[in-house]
């Protein structure tokens, strides 16, 4: 079909005009970040570093930023801990008892935000947690278990089960054929879990605004009140960075996720 | 009812962490906000009757539901040529395609809806660029209002259309087009005819996902709207955070969840929701 060249060239047009539409406003940070001035304009003038050294040294800006890294950290290791039990726990089962889990794991990706946000903030008040990192981490944890479920599932279900049993067969107990075989073979699905849930949490907006109090300001908290309340490109600055953290790890996501076969594009939350 | 395999214990075990979590911090939570949302003293519709009767909020809640139709229809016209070309493409432009996908859905949302900022405000980039070539004597009021909005709610959905099209696309024989072109078919009418419909549960599922998403937007319409014209969860935050009526807040998060869980169901149905995600069995 679309044999014409003209149809062709007109599609691809298209395409690239959708393309810069896509790109053009996550990378229109860039230049304003180096900019001279108190405000925002375009094209920046001047070219400075002053903003980098407010993200770098303010205390505002550096304790939001340790918050966030320390909260993520911390959500990741918890949310790869439990995904990956769950996602074996998940292969295990067939048929309704089998969708039935799929869907409560897939819960935290499909309740709006603002939901969650709502039901997080009464439900760690209960617990005496909101305002605090510890709250942050609960939250952040499930909010992030989906992730680590959908990579580790993909891993599990390219495994080779034959494989643990011939080395049950050869006399392994199952916790070893276990550790030696099995979970080796899903590690790279485990670690692509583990890194889009760590930067799931860095960039989470609306259940942090809800529940990080004053006490556990992350960076998107930070940046938030950033955008609404000054404008400043400090702001840039940070979403510099955090566009340069999004290539990197969107890169590592991406080769730790080739070696099992999968998409880096099919899963993300808004 | 509970048909496991062998070692249910050990299958129990394994989940046991996360359904613990989930029913403790997410479920009850979510539950009780539900269940609040019946319980005001005046009557358990009361306040969904309210939703319908003060003209404020019946206005929020249409006001939502049109973003996210005008969100799928943009993202549908413009997902479409993109997930085909995606498809059809060789391996170096398919890269970069993907590249420039996959690059902001993965970069943050406050990131991308501050880049719009500086895009559309009446000193922007845009504005500034068609004052400079005179094609406009004054800004354009394109931020901070509606069409910010859309603006912003499209650019973020995009990806979300693009991938299950793209999906479909893959998967589709294009020696099928090919043929219906040799049996005499025109383009237009092979495309109408033949690819279209074979695309159909690609576009489905697009439109459905970023529907369902786009009703529950915050940041986007807090950061690129006006102070009017909120969307429903700037009306939940709302009376949360300013006017403090919790049980309004629960009715309207009831809706919402609700709504949303409703066309998941609908999405799993017609779809397989699991398959969107790779968790078919």
């Amino acid at each position: 079909m679309m044999r014409s060249a003209l149809s062709r060239r007109i599609l691809g047009a298209v395409v690239i005009a959708i393309c810069a539409f896509l790109i053009l406003p996550t990378l229109a940070v860039v230049p304003v970040s180096f900019t001279k001035t108190e405000f925002i304009i375009f094209p920046p003038k001047g070219l400075s570093l002053q903003w980098y050294d407010v993200f770098f040294n303010h205390p505002a800006w550096r304790n939001a930023t340790l918050t966030s890294i320390a909260v993520a950290t911390a959500a990741a290791i918890c949310s790869t801990a439990i995904g990956t039990l769950a996602a074996f726990g998940l292969n295990r089962l067939t048929g309704p008892m089998a969708r039935a889990v799929i869907w409560l794991l897939l819960l935290p990706m499909l309740v709006p935000t603002i939901v969650l946000a709502v039901a997080f903030f009464s439900g760690l008040a209960r617990l005496g947690v909101v305002g605090t990192k510890a709250g942050l981490v609960v939250a952040h944890t499930i909010l992030t278990l989906p992730f680590v479920v959908i990579n580790v599932s993909a891993s599990i279900q390219k495994l080779d089960w034959r494989m643990v049993a011939a080395a049950r067969s050869l006399g392994a107990d199952p916790i070893t054929a276990f550790r030696k075989i099995a979970l080796p073979a899903v590690l790279p699905g485990v670690l692509a879990g583990a890194v889009f849930a760590f930067l799931t949490s860095f960039d989470e907006v609306v259940v942090a605004l809800f529940i990080s109090g004053v006490d556990a300001v992350t960076l998107p908290v930070q940046m938030w009140n950033g955008i609404r309340f000054e404008i400043s490109p400090a702001v840039a600055a940070s979403s510099s960075i955090l566009l340069l953290l999004s290539v990197a790890f969107l890169s590592v996501g991406a080769m730790l996720l080739r070696g099992s076969g999968r998409n880096a594009a099919e899963m993300r939350s808004r | 009812m509970l048909r496991l395999h062998r070692g249910g214990i050990a299958t129990l075990a394994l989940l046991a962490p996360a359904v613990v979590l989930l029913a403790a911090v997410l479920i009850w939570p979510v539950l009780e906000l539900a269940s609040r949302s019946f319980r005001d003293p005046g009557g358990p519709f009361v306040l969904y009757a309210r939703v319908i009767e003060v003209s404020t909020y019946l206005q929020v809640l249409l006001r939502t539901v049109t973003f996210a139709i005008a969100t799928a229809a943009i993202c549908l016209v413009l997902g479409y040529p993109v997930a085909f070309k995606l498809a059809t493409a060789r391996p170096l432009a398919k890269a970069l395609i993907l590249a420039c996908v996959l690059l902001p859905f993965w970069t943050n949302l406050l990131v991308r809806s501050y880049g719009w900022i500086l895009i559309l405000n009446p000193r922007g980039i845009l504005n500034s660029g068609l004052m400079d070539i005179g094609l406009i004597s004054s800004p354009l009021d394109i931020v901070y209002n509606a069409i910010g909005v859309l603006v912003g709610m499209s650019h973020i959905m995009l990806p979300f259309a693009i991938l299950p099209l793209y999906a479909v696309m893959t998967r589709l024989d294009p020696q099928l087009a090919n043929a219906a072109r040799t049996l005499g078919a025109g383009p237009l009418h092979t495309f109408l005819k033949v690819y279209f419909p074979m695309t159909l549960p690609g576009v489905m599922a697009g439109v459905l996902l970023v529907f369902t998403i786009s009703l529950g937007f915050f940041v986007v319409p807090a950061i690129l709207g006006g102070p009017r014209g909120l969307l429903l969860a700037q009306l939940i935050e709302f009376n949360i955070n300013t006017s403090l009526n919790w049980g309004m807040a629960a009715t309207l998060s009831t809706l919402l969840l609700s709504a949303t869980l409703l066309l998941y169901a609908i999405a799993d149905r017609w779809l397989n929701l699991g398959s969107i995600w790779g968790l078919n069995r």
